[in-house]
């Protein structure tokens, strides 16, 4: 049989799982570690340039994964929906002052999913990787129109919005530890509540659209329901991480910052993690946010001044696009089935 | 009147130097059926590769011998090495690759040829040139001019030769094709090479209209909405999708960016991809995909 | 897979994973004890991307310069300094990172100052470097609210902000149109990069306008700006009377070769500051001759200074460039420039807080305080090259005049005469009203003048 056609007909592999006991024992080791020693012994650095990036970026590859990974609806959007849940958080927090900061974070995902949905209507007609064209054309349109209508961003100069005051129960959360304990915890809620989607009726409508929409509608999904809530849900918690990005980690952004490389960001973290793998998008993340870092600790350590910045910028954007074919050749899965047959090699 | 003219004149010239950069897309997209967002980073090496040479006070005949040869060497490579183990994956995986190939490919070329720009001087000038009452740019209607025989040429190609058939034949069914003995590495590698090829006069082409710089990369935006109006399959499709892309573009700028305020050609020409999308999906001249369950 | 390399996969990505933790912490570094004997600069470079051949030449100016300082002159004071770079790729994040993972100081010397060469990354970075007592320093460039110091008292757009650049220009049209009054009836495009960048000209051309009764038209070019040929062919019809071209990148080149293209008269168009180098307009060949620039980093080879850097550094081999052809040009002088403005600013703390590596609020109080006048100028051998400053609390920018060059071809020469100033009466109670309102909106308190003064140390 030509390998083509056996690599065709192969069964789909899923990431494999331990046990339940162990997946939870890990968890709550993983929690533990999040929640309390990381606070106990980060520093400014790790939290500003490492930790507080990491878990935004977890977060919009998330809700790229329920769009693209879990409903099969290619999107490179993702840069316009944070962009939406950034500038909408602001206006919240400026206009609406005495709504609590979750909620203005809520209500700026929720408006983020409102827009993900209009940009999702064309998916209706459009299938697999055309549908890159409306999404493509949402984020340049987006990314203009933040640049152009001054109401979004109070009329400044510049279009560039910074949170007015992170403040929740009379905390002060703009310092490095506290704008980690907002990001933390935000994550956290969401990917709970990802979760619960991603087990639910929805999350088996939207696999079984994104596996055979034709089938699936013959069978009774209501497809074109899963689709827009794809794109919604996506979209909304996409939001929230541009929110979190824009106040959480820059403090400061302009409509520029969420353009098409955050969205190929996006994806990138969700392929390389695993499509469909909740923990794939913390993978990913993880590795897409750590490798140039550790990239450049490494360059200076081995290579010390033998090299410029640029040649070096330029070596690790080669060894970046290198890793990335390997792992689409090798890996097709993503890390997180690597991890999970790491630990089950029989299978 | 003659000022709609001149908007119209200018934006088909630029539209002609999108639609070069589109048919490259279009040959890798009818061998290895994937958007290849590589492109654009083999447009810049191409222009790099030439304008390094010439500086260095190689003649310009062998520069540009130099630089097709590498250029092919480099898209023979591309195929071998990224796009046959990717064979049946999805086409967003296939495009993935392709970028994180854009990365490696810019990456390289910088690395080799450093990131400073360079002027790019084809021998052309580019004064104004007055055909009746409105004013076009010489160079524009020189570079309208290479596209053209290049489109011509690759019509002959692809409809009149052995290959060209066969290739049509390996993007209907590869199975078939492979079991009537197509040898479709060959054909691979001669796709690619004229892929190649297309890339080296698109960067030379573009290089001299705008200097030769990491910026070059950029035009493979403008591509998609050509492709995708044109038709993904089809070079003349490339074509007549660049100049209704260029056209628009260029008239939605003059009469509607400032009743918007502001530059709208970021997104027009997708606005306008996506209307098609919604209408005939497969583009002006590309093939219909037939759905099966 | 083989167990083996299974086995290696895993270890290669827990390494990866946790190798930051294993590198030297770079946790501030300030003991009581033993100064340390070097002032540790860091510097934020971008060599690669879409602007890198605009920034190479920035840090050979700024790594020459500081080298002379080290072997020729010893240092400042003889406190010899140290530098480090990190590469930003003109990129907020990679900004940002480079930042947080610099600003605790190396070897005990804490860091006085920080150059973040990016409009978006001063942006992102102005409240962070504000909660860590580290100026920024923005020659050039940069948020036009800072000048106010009362709001921003880590924040230093100094020499030229870019509504002194449109002032300047619109200053140096009135100069070739017979003076002022000569303005009105003029039609002044202004093409601009459609960014934060480009549109920060757009309040004071419009104030500028109604002052002078000139028309003011403004035209916006996409990023990256490869394809112009819509908005001038609008300019055809316009037919304006001068352009201000607002570039970055390869907008200028595509925008000079266009305008050629279209018949607009290349001598009537001044680019801005990050529009008005070698760079910028060589890529335009033949066509860029008689093209103007309005810059604070004039070009050329024979300041003092700089011929004192080629025969130390250049003709030694040590100078950080690899083009030589670089060497005095515009950029290379900016590099020049800021870093002479960085020094004299710790010259100006050393000379209060004592001669050893300095902190970032002791820094402030230099730059606050910083006074190059045109005695200080030759003496250092930059006068013609650096404007005459006076920095306070008040004014942060201390200068807000510009130069005018032409290109011939080859090289800048020239034209305008001396310094042209900008309408600083006119603009400051604009820019502290945009200050106060920013302060309205942050609920900071801005500093009165006698409570800075007792406050630093």
């Amino acid at each position: 049989m030509p390998p083509a056609l056996a690599a065709a007909l192969a069964p789909v592999r899923r990431p494999v799982l331990p046990a339940l006991p162990v997946r939870a024992a890990g968890l709550a080791l993983l929690l533990a570690v999040a929640f309390v020693a990381i606070p106990l012994t980060a520093t400014d650095y790790w939290y500003n340039a490492i930790l507080i990036p990491f878990l935004i970026m977890a977060l919009a590859g998330l809700g790229l994964n329920l769009t693209m990974g879990y409903a099969g609806q290619a999107s490179l959007g993702t840069g316009a929906f944070m962009a939406v849940g950034a500038y909408a958080t602001y206006n919240l927090l400026l206009r609406l002052p005495e709504l609590p900061l979750p909620v203005s974070l809520a209500g700026g995902g929720l408006i983020a999913g409102a827009v993900g949905l209009v940009v999702g209507l064309p998916s209706l007609r459009i299938k697999g990787f055309y549908l890159i064209a409306p999404t493509l054309a949402a984020q340049f349109l987006i990314e203009w129109v933040f640049n152009q209508v001054g109401w979004f961003s109070n009329y400044a100069s510049s279009s560039a919005i910074s949170a007015p005051r992170l403040v929740f129960l009379g905390y002060d959360l703009s310092s490095p530890a506290g704008r980690y304990a907002l990001t933390l915890t935000s994550v956290s809620v969401v990917t709970v509540l990802a979760w619960r989607l991603v087990g639910s009726q929805t999350g088996r409508n939207w696999r079984a659209v994104r596996d055979g929409e034709t089938a699936a509608a013959v069978i009774g999904v209501p497809v074109a329901r899963a689709k827009l809530s794809a794109f919604f849900v996506g979209a909304a918690v996409s939001g929230v991480a541009g929110a979190l990005w824009a106040f959480a980690y820059l403090g400061t952004v302009d409509a520029r910052s969420f353009d098409l490389d955050r969205s190929f960001q996006a994806m990138f973290i969700i392929i390389i993690g695993g499509l469909s793998s909740l923990s794939g998008s913390f993978i990913g993340a993880a590795f897409i946010v750590l490798t140039p870092i550790l990239l450049t600790h490494l360059s200076n350590a081995l290579l010390g001044g033998s090299l410029d910045g640029g040649q070096i910028s330029n070596l690790q954007r080669i060894l970046f696009g290198a890793l990335i074919i390997g792992f689409l050749i090798k890996e097709p899965n993503g890390l997180a089935a690597l991890l999970g047959r790491l630990r089950h090699p029989a299978r | 009147m003659s000022f709609f003219l001149e908007t119209l004149a200018g934006g088909l010239l630029a539209g002609v130097m999108y639609a070069l950069v589109a048919i490259g897309f279009v040959l890798i997209y009818k061998a290895s059926g994937v958007f290849n967002f590589a492109q654009g980073a083999m447009v810049l090496c191409a222009a790099l590769t030439f304008v390094t040479l010439t500086e260095r006070d190689v003649p310009f005949w062998l520069a540009g011998l130099i630089t097709l040869a590498i250029m092919v060497t480099l898209a023979v490579a591309v195929e071998r090495v990224v796009l046959r183990p990717l064979v049946n994956r999805s086409q967003i995986t296939l495009f993935m690759a392709t970028l994180g190939l854009s990365y490696i490919i810019e990456g390289g070329s910088q690395f080799v040829m450093g990131a400073s720009v360079h002027e790019l001087d084809l021998g052309i000038s580019d004064l104004p040139v007055a055909i009746g009452p409105i004013q076009l740019s010489s160079f524009d209607l020189v570079a309208a001019a290479s596209a053209g025989a290049l489109v011509i040429a690759l019509w002959l190609f692809f409809e009149r030769t052995r290959i060209g058939v066969s290739l049509r034949a390996v993007a209907d069914d590869p199975q078939a094709a492979l079991s009537i003995g197509i040898r479709l590495p060959v054909l691979w590698a001669a796709v690619w090479a004229v892929a190649g090829f297309v890339a080296l006069v698109a960067g030379l082409l573009w290089g001299a209209r705008q200097g030769v710089q990491f910026s070059l990369t950029f035009v493979v935006l403008k591509a998609l909405p050509v492709l995708i109006i044109g038709g993904f399959t089809s070079i003349t499709g490339a074509v007549v999708g660049g100049l209704i892309v260029g056209a628009a573009d260029a008239l939605a700028e003059i009469y509607l960016g400032p009743l918007l305020g502001g530059s709208v050609s970021t997104w027009f020409a997708y606005g306008l991809a996506v209307a098609f999308l919604l209408v005939r999906p497969a583009g002006l001249f590309g093939e219909r995909a037939i759905e099966r369950v | 897979m083989s167990r083996l390399s299974r086995v290696l996969g895993a270890a290669a990505l827990a390494a990866s994973l946790t190798a930051p933790f294993s590198l030297p912490s770079t946790a501030f570094a300030q003991e009581a004890g033993a100064p340390a004997a070097k002032q540790y600069i860091p510097l934020a470079t971008y060599r690669v991307g879409a602007y890198a051949s605009s920034g190479t030449p920035v840090w050979g100016g700024t790594i020459d310069y500081l080298r002379y300082l080290n072997e020729v002159e010893g240092g400042i004071n003889g406190v010899k300094l140290t530098w480090e770079e990190c590469e930003t790729e003109w990129a907020v994040e990679k900004g940002v990172e480079c930042y947080e993972r610099l600003k605790g100081g190396r070897d005990g010397s804490p860091v006085p100052l920080f150059l973040p060469h990016g409009d978006p990354i001063t942006k992102a970075l102005t409240e962070k470097s504000a909660a860590d007592k580290i100026p920024l320093l923005t020659t050039g460039y940069g948020r036009t609210e800072a000048i106010d110091g009362r709001v921003f008292p880590y924040s230093f757009t100094v020499l030229f902000s870019f509504w002194s650049e449109a002032s300047s220009a619109i200053n140096y049209i009135a100069e070739q149109v017979g003076g002022k009054d000569k303005l009105k009836g003029l039609k002044i495009a202004t093409v601009y990069h459609d960014s934060p960048y480009g549109k920060e000209t757009q309040v004071p051309l419009d104030l500028l306008a109604k002052t002078y009764g000139f028309e003011n038209i403004q035209i916006a070019v996409p990023h990256p700006g490869n394809d112009q040929s819509a908005q001038w062919a609008r300019i055809r019809q316009i037919k304006p009377d001068w352009v201000f071209l607002r570039g970055w990148g390869v907008m200028t080149a595509v925008a000079i070769k266009t305008a050629a293209k279209t018949g607009f008269p290349v001598d009537h168009i001044i680019g801005g500051i990050w529009s008005g180098s070698e760079e910028d307009v060589r890529p335009a060949g033949s066509v860029g001759k008689g093209y103007l620039a309005i810059t604070p980093f004039p070009a050329g080879a024979e300041f003092g200074i700089l011929k004192k850097i080629k025969a130390a550094i250049v003709d030694q081999g040590k100078s950080d460039l690899k083009d030589l052809k670089s060497f005095g040009s515009v950029y290379y002088n900016s590099g020049v420039i800021e870093t002479i403005i960085a020094v004299e600013a710790i010259r100006t703390a050393q000379a209060r807080f004592g001669k050893r590596p300095l902190t970032g609020e002791e820094t402030q109080w230099g730059l606050e305080h910083l006074v190059l006048d045109e005695a200080r100028l030759k003496e250092l051998g930059a006068d013609g090259l650096v404007q005459p400053l006076r920095l306070s609390i008040k004014d942060h920018e201390g200068g807000g005049a510009g130069k005018v060059l032409q290109w011939d071809g080859g090289k800048w020469n020239i034209v305008s005469n001396g310094w042209v100033k900008s309408d600083r009466e006119l603009l400051l109670p604009v820019i502290y009203e945009r200050a106060a309102a920013y302060a309205r909106e942050k609920g900071i308190t801005p500093r009165s003048e006698d409570t800075a003064e007792a406050s630093a140390k």
